[in-house]
Parts: structure tokens; sequence; C-alpha cells
């Protein structure tokens, strides 16, 4: 079977698996599912960044609160419907991404990660200062009938869930396709070997702001997603450690894996939910698990499976 | 002993096995709808298990000691008085990391996993907007003892309540016709820049300009400040009153410094307990406060005329007269804001009394016994005072408390009316289908 063959069964395997999952999982679990897949697609758009391209950002999380405020703040003000807020959420984030991978992609390495987490305080600041529209850390509800997306009731546990699955499946399609891509082996190439990259011709800056971009509308996608799914809209998502937990999300999943971001994310989010029940040190047992699989399994659960048994992961 | 229970994780290969052989014929036998939700018919001996949600970690920790205290004390004495309708009362922690996705994730936890009959006890108002949502999606009432003016301002739903702790809005307001009256007519307002100070800005302007008097100068402090220096100059020279909210670790510094600003001839400043909630005032620097004036939603120094109920309720929770712990005197307590929790567990016993309540199916009829409250009187099961429950808003009003420190401790100044703390109505949640 070829690897474009493997990917798509691979691929298809995991949305079915997710679309049958509904209908077995209790309540609680169910719920969660549909949080993590939303949380997922925000890692898959860190993914794209960081374990394809190999630019390590801090800043992510103006992405995902660009695309939360986008969502928010025209349903608030502007009365948008659901349909174009949510558009409105995916742009913004889009030109944030742009401007920002513009202006950070003239420094590399450690400067890029200080000039992304620099770019997200700002962004978490400005939200403090508008409190007047965005209410600051409290932050503000988007009420249930602003929640109805073309007649489908997105409060229901049903709908919440496709929603989620449909956005998961759509991000995980095109993040399967770009990395197959000339374009997305370049940008393995860039993340393997830049100078080299170069040398062979590749306009490797112009590379790096699309693979930025495509990264930022995905994680701002996540970010109207939830908003829109799960009701609030607060400063604390922009806030640095929604900046951190991507990278946890990828680094555990496996970064540079397709499937490795939803993985991250589903061990991180049961590893706290189940230790929180055992002890109130529950960020310790986190900790501890962190650095252990950090000492053990490098390259992420998937990354791991893919080195030792499945060659073939995309 | 109350009943503090954590759900066992303990799973055997064997009882997984059994569990997941279980949950197999359960699915076939429950169909196969889209999350379905599984409903357990509760036994009148059963407890009544309520969700508490609760900031043990994040920067609401202080607070959440001391919530969990109090909420302890008051299932204790709950169930040594026979319980809700005869069925002990059973506490269910979880830990919300003072993070409003966190905190929406445990109210669904409470609601589908522990099978709670309500969920309550949240504090921190971006907790309270990131959980209500989904508390109201899931339809299981929850009751906040937050402070916020989130609830009565119409933003949130009918399944959430604040029937223990007055809001922001109401306490501030109060405050005005003592400070015009009593401290000067002249105030400027020293606030951190985010919601918080800017409900204290909004309303406390609104209010002392009814009362005659007038903000002069309105000095927003951005919440990753650290010093404060730069700031004083801009403080008006002709100004009578400071009125000062400054939360989080930088308040000692803020105070320390504005003593060293001003010296001895310093004007008259008021300020709100928030501040130095859980914070000594004997600690280092808080001296310059000797002589100004705080708001307290409960006094936390036992004072003279200090009631009965006041009396028995500081001993259920281990608070000593100085408001600290009794087992270490170091331990400050956040004594205006903890009594919440006493009174709102008293308040849904109240309301399933009224309600008949027996499970799950009775929450609605919880809701509408609440809603239906009105005097609260002043007594052991509401210690900080008599209150006025509004059941449109699903907030409560009541007393607020004006402390002098004297001798680097709280001496009760005034008490206002609860009339001072009213307000026109912002949302009437009755309307709302359930």
């Amino acid at each position: 079977m070829s690897a474009a063959a493997k990917s798509v069964w691979l691929h298809g395997g995991v949305i079915t698996l997710l679309f049958a999952l509904q209908f077995v999982l209790p309540a609680y679990h169910h719920g969660n599912l549909a949080r993590i897949m939303v949380l997922a697609v925000y890692a898959m758009g860190y993914n794209m960044l960081f374990g394809y391209t190999g630019l390590l950002s801090l800043g992510h999380a103006l992405f995902f609160a660009a695309g939360m405020y986008g969502l928010g703040l025209t349903i608030a003000f502007l009365d948008f419907a659901p349909s174009p807020a949510l558009l409105s959420g995916i742009i913004s984030a889009l030109i944030v991404s742009a401007v920002v991978g513009f202006l950070a992609l003239r420094t590399t390495g450690v400067a890029f990660m200080i000039v992304t987490l620099m770019f997200a305080q700002a962004g978490f600041l400005t939200i403090l200062l508008f409190g007047e529209y965005t209410r600051g850390d409290e932050g503000f509800v988007i009420q249930q009938p602003e929640r109805v997306l073309a007649g489908i009731d997105l409060t229901t546990p049903g709908n919440r869930y496709f929603a989620a699955l449909i956005l998961f499946s759509v991000c995980l399609i095109i993040t399967a396709r770009v990395v197959q891509t000339p374009f997305g082996k370049v940008l393995i190439a860039i993340r393997e070997n830049e100078d080299r990259a170069r040398m062979l011709g590749y306009d490797v800056l112009r590379h790096k702001l699309i693979a930025v971009i495509i990264s930022g509308t995905m994680s701002g996608a996540a970010g109207a997603a939830y908003a829109l799914l799960f009701g609030y809209v607060g400063a604390s998502f922009a806030a640095v450690q929604y900046s951190i937990f991507p990278l946890l999300w990828v680094l555990l999943g496996g970064a540079g894996t397709t499937i490795g971001p939803l993985v991250g994310t589903i061990f991180m989010f049961y590893l706290i939910d189940l230790s929180s029940g055992l002890t109130s040190a529950y960020m310790l047992i986190a900790g501890v698990t962190l650095v252990l699989l950090t000492l053990f399994a490098r390259q992420g659960l998937v990354g791991e499976l893919r080195k030792r048994a499945l060659p073939w992961l995309p | 002993m109350p009943i503090i229970k954590k759900p066992s994780r303990l799973v055997t290969r064997r009882s997984a096995l059994k569990g997941l052989a279980v949950g197999t014929g359960a699915v076939a036998a429950a169909g196969t709808l889209p999350g379905f939700v599984r409903y357990s018919q509760a036994q009148s001996s059963e407890p009544i298990r309520i969700g508490f949600q609760v900031h043990r970690t994040g920067i609401g920790a202080a607070y959440g000691r001391w919530y969990d205290r109090t909420t302890q004390a008051a299932t204790k004495a709950i169930n040594d008085a026979g319980g809700i309708n005869g069925r002990p009362v059973e506490i269910i922690a979880e830990d919300d990391g003072t993070d409003p996705k966190r905190g929406a994730e445990v109210v669904e936890k409470f609601a589908s996993q522990h099978n709670c009959d309500l969920a309550f006890g949240t504090l921190f108002s971006h907790v309270v907007f990131g959980s209500a949502p989904r508390a109201g999606e899931l339809k299981i009432p929850y009751f906040v003892v937050s402070e916020g003016h989130h609830v009565a301002s119409g933003k949130l739903n009918r399944y959430t309540l604040q029937p223990g702790i007055t809001d922001v809005k109401s306490q501030v307001q109060a405050m005005a016709p003592f400070v015009s009256d009593n401290l000067g007519k002249k105030v400027t307002m020293i606030y951190p820049d985010f919601a918080f100070g800017h409900d204290h800005r909004d309303y406390f302007s609104a209010a002392l300009e009814q009362q005659g008097g007038e903000v002069i100068a309105k000095i927003a402090i951005p919440p990753t400040e650290s010093s404060f220096t730069k700031y004083f100059p801009k403080i008006p020279r002709d100004t009578e009153v400071i009125y000062h909210v400054m939360v989080g670790p930088a308040v000692l510094t803020f105070v320390k410094e504005m003593g060293e600003f001003y010296g001895p001839n310093k004007p008259e400043i008021f300020g709100f307990i928030d501040s130095l909630e859980a914070v000594d005032m004997a600690s280092p620097g808080l001296e310059f406060l000797e002589g100004s004036y705080f708001w307290e939603g409960n006094p936390r120094y036992a004072q003279k005329d200090q009631s009965t109920y006041d009396k028995d309720y500081r001993a259920a929770v281990g608070v000593d007269d100085n408001g600290a712990s009794v087992s270490d005197p170091k331990d400050v307590s956040t004594y205006s804001h903890m009594f919440g929790c006493w009174e709102t567990l008293y308040t849904i016993k109240d309301g399933m009394e009224a309600a008949g309540y027996k499970g799950p199916e009775d929450r609605t009829k919880l809701i509408e016994a609440v809603e239906s409250i009105t005097d609260i009187p002043h007594s052991a099961e509401h210690p900080q005072g008599a209150k006025i429950f509004n059941g449109k808003t699903h907030q409560v009003f009541g007393h607020q408390y004006i402390s002098k420190v004297k001798d680097g401790k709280l001496e009760l100044a005034h008490t206002t009316s609860i009339e001072d703390t009213l307000y026109d109505d912002e949302v009437d949640y009755t309307t709302q289908p359930f």
C-alpha cells in the first residue's frame, strides 16, 4: 500500500472512530471529547509551525484569542449571526498571524520565541486595556440564541460534538494533505536544514510566512469554535499558559505527526482530569509524567510509535 | 464530620473488564442516541450531592482554602441537625484551578459524572462566566459565591443564582453616602485596570455624584505593575479622599509606597478589604493604613457587640477573634467573603425543603423555591446579617460594613442599611424558560 493510501486509511479511521465514539461514550466523556477535538485543532495549528516547519512559537495564544474575540466581539457589538461571526474570527486570526509572521520571521531561534511571546503578551494586555468592550479578564458569555448556526443549536451535546468533529476533520485533512504536497515537503526541509533548503533555491521566508499563516488561522478557528461551542470569551485564553499548552500537547503526542496533536491533547486532558481526582497536587503528577515522557519518549507518543513500529506514519 | 468525598480512581484489570462488560450492556440497552444521558433515580436515603467548585490552586487559592473550611463547617452543621429533607449532604469537591476553562469542565463533571444535584461555591468572576453557560445547558443549578455583578446584570441564565453574598455594584454604591458625609467630597480613585477595577470606577463614580461628591481623578494601574511611585504624583492636590481597590500581592508595595509618598500629611483613605483578604493587618508596611477606612463584607475582628450568631459561626469554622485560624494565628481568613458559602448552603437547604426536593428531576422546583425567597432574617444560618433576596435578578442584598483601622485592627465604624445597597432590576430571570 502506498504512503498516500495508508494516510487516507489512517485519517479516515481516526475520523470514523471519533464519529462512532459519540454513540457509546457516557455524557461526561462525550462532552470532554467535543472540547478535546476543538483544542486538538489548536494543537494541529501549532504543530504545523512547530512540528513541520521547526519554528517554536511561544505566542500562539494570540492567534487563538484573535479567533475567539473576532467571533465574540462581532456577535456582541455588531449583532453578527454565528456564520459570519465564525468567518470573522477566522479572518481575524489570518490577519493577525500574517502581521505577526511578517514581523517575527525577521528573527530566528530564541529571538523568534521571545518576539512571539511578546506579541502574545501585548495582545493579552490589549484585551485588558479595552476592558470596556472585552470585559477584560472577566470576559463575557455568548448566549444560547446567539449560538444557533444555520438553524443548528450548538448548545446541545450532539450538535456540539458534530460541529467539533467537522472542524477537527477539516483541519486534519488539511494538515494531512499539506504535509504531502511539495509545499509541505519544503517545510520539512526547512525544519531539517534551513540553509540547505535555501541553497536549493526555495524561498524560505515565504514558505515560513505561509506556515505561520496556516498555523495561526487554524489556531484562530479553534478559538472561534471554542467560543461558539462553549459560550464564553475571556482574556485568560490569551494568557501565556495558553501559548504553552499547545506546545505541551504537540510534544506529548508527537511533533511532526498528523495525529500526534489529538493524542497529546487527549493524554494531557485526562492526565489532569484523573490526577485531580486523586490529589490537590495534581500538577505535580502531571509534571512528573511529562518529565518521564520527555526522558523516555522523546518524540512523543505517536512519534515513538513511528520510530519503533510504524515508520510510515505521516 | 462532613463527608468530603474524592472519587476513587483505583481500577484493577478485573474491575476494568467488568466495567467494560457492564458498560457495553448498558450502551446496548440505552440505544444509540448520541450523547445520551443516564439519569439515576435518587433514593430517599441517598445523600444530597453538592458539587463544590473550589479554587484550590491558581490565583484564588487563599480564598479557596477558606471557602473549603467554611463549606465543611456548614455541611457538618447541617448534617448534625438532620441533613436536608432527612438526607445527609455530601460535598464533592473539585479544583477548578481558578481557570474558566477548567471551571466549565468541573461543572460538566458534577452534572454528568458525579451526578451531583447542584454545583456551588465559585468565587472568581471569570470562572463564573466560563462555567455558567455550561450549567445552563446541563440544567444543573449553579449557586455562586462570587460577589460579581454578573448574575444580577442578566448576563448569565436562570440556572445561576447568588443568594449568599451581595454583589459589587450594591457594595460600592452603598459606600458613597458614608464617604461623602464623613470623609470628603473630592475623591481620587486608584484601581487595577481590569474588569474588577472598572466595576468600582463606574459604580462608585455614579453613586458619589448622586451624593453631591465628585471623583476628580481616576488612576488605572496596569495589572502587571509592581511599583507604584510614578502614579502618586497624578493624585490631584485637592484630593480629600483616596479610594483604592488594589488586589494581589502588589498591595503591600502599593500601601508602603503610598505611605512614603505622603508621609504624615495624608488625605483620608478608603479601601476595599478585598485588597487585604487573607493578609495580616500587622504585616510590615501596612502601618500607613492606621486611621483609614475599609469596606468589609463581614467584620474580620470580633466586635464589642458581636452577635451570638457570629460567635457560633466563627467557632464552627475555626476562626479566632482576630479573624485568623484558631490553629494558626498567621493563617488569616477571607472573612468578608467566606460567610457566603455558609449562607448559600443554608439557602439551598431552605429551597430544597420548600420544594420537597427528591432528586435531579426537582432541580427546577428548587430554583423556583429559591426565587420565591424574599426576606432572610439575621440568624445562625445567616450570621453576616439580615438580607433581602430578589428572585427576579437571582441576587441577594444585605448590610455592608465600614471599619476603621485602629491599633492595627479593624473596628466597625458604620453599618449601611440594606436600602442603601438596592438598585433597579436589570433582568427578570423568572421570565426565562427552564
